[in-house]
């Protein structure tokens, strides 16, 4: 293993990360609910009654982050976004996740962040298998060639 | 008079707000650094254990709180997940969102916030996953509840 120094941003990470758990902090403890994310949008297909207004409202809050952040954050911490996966790679990806997660009942937020933290040995399971197969994948595509 | 449900649905777009920002914040939201990341045996980018260290150091306390209660602070249900089956469908679900997870680079929350943030791939992703969740509620009703229903009467 050889760590990648130049990429690493522990500062700007750490600090998403704890913003990531006051935000779940938030939602277990003052709307008793659990923040994954895969979980509150497929709860929409098809939506039910009763059940939909809570979860448009997270994914507005969700859909007004871009702006906010790019306001707020001083542009030295911003990096643009790289995306080297092909269209065709993109589109069997997004099937894998969104099959995958609801299967699954949960994604890195559901399973990843809230499950580890409530100590749950089912999540812990789902994580270190996606964490697996996401090891794995990257293996595959930068060491074998394969893909 | 404010009811407590608009005081949940300005948590919930508050809450959705700051995860969005965290998200971004935090570089769960650059594929090409989550896949740096997921390269363990290449060059290494240790920086999202460190996202997943931050949030659940704060959770563990959090939940840890929410577990003596038996209401939130507002009063209401805590809805604390009740499936606790390690199964089938866990692993070979979880097993299905890692290897696209590392395909792409991208997972649920990072590929909305990176639609909304304006990525044309990020919103091929987001329809593509919604293709998928939809995929399986279909299977899910008209495969799978049909046959645990055959094997229940049988």
């Amino acid at each position: 293993m050889n760590i990648d120094w130049a990429h690493f941003t522990p500062i700007t990470s750490l600090a998403g990360g704890i913003i990531l758990g006051v935000a779940s902090a938030i939602f277990i403890l003052v709307n008793g609910r659990i923040l994954g994310i895969s979980g509150i949008l497929g709860g929409l297909l098809p939506p039910k009654r009763g059940d939909t207004f809570w979860r448009v409202a997270f994914l507005l809050g969700f859909a007004a982050a871009p702006m906010v952040f790019h306001a707020v954050v001083p542009a030295q911490y911003i990096t643009a976004p790289r995306i080297d996966a092909t269209e065709m790679m993109v589109v069997i990806a997004g099937l894998l996740v969104g099959i995958g997660t609801r299967y699954a009942s949960g994604c890195t937020s559901g399973h990843g962040v809230c499950g580890l933290s409530r100590l749950s040995p089912r999540s812990l399971v789902a994580t270190l298998s996606f964490m697996g197969t996401g090891f794995a994948m990257v293996y595959v595509m930068r060491h074998l060639a394969i893909i | 008079m404010i009811q407590k449900n608009h005081i949940h649905h300005v948590v919930e777009f508050i809450v959705g707000l700051m995860f969005g920002v965290g998200l971004m914040l935090s570089g769960m939201t650059d594929p090409s650094k989550v896949i740096g990341f997921l390269d363990l045996f290449g060059n290494w980018d240790p920086s999202l254990a460190l996202v997943m260290g931050g949030a659940i150091m704060v959770g563990v306390v959090a939940f840890t709180v929410a577990k003596k209660r038996t209401t939130t602070f507002l009063g209401g249900v805590l809805r604390f997940p009740t499936n606790t089956d390690i199964d089938k469908k866990l692993v070979i679900g979880s097993l299905m969102f890692g290897a696209g997870w590392g395909l792409a680079g991208f997972c649920p929350g990072p590929a909305l916030v990176s639609m909304a943030d304006g990525q044309p791939k990020a919103l091929v992703f987001v329809l593509a996953m919604l293709a998928g969740m939809l995929g399986f509620e279909l299977m899910d009703r008209f495969v799978h509840a049909p046959r645990k229903a055959k094997l229940n009467a049988a």
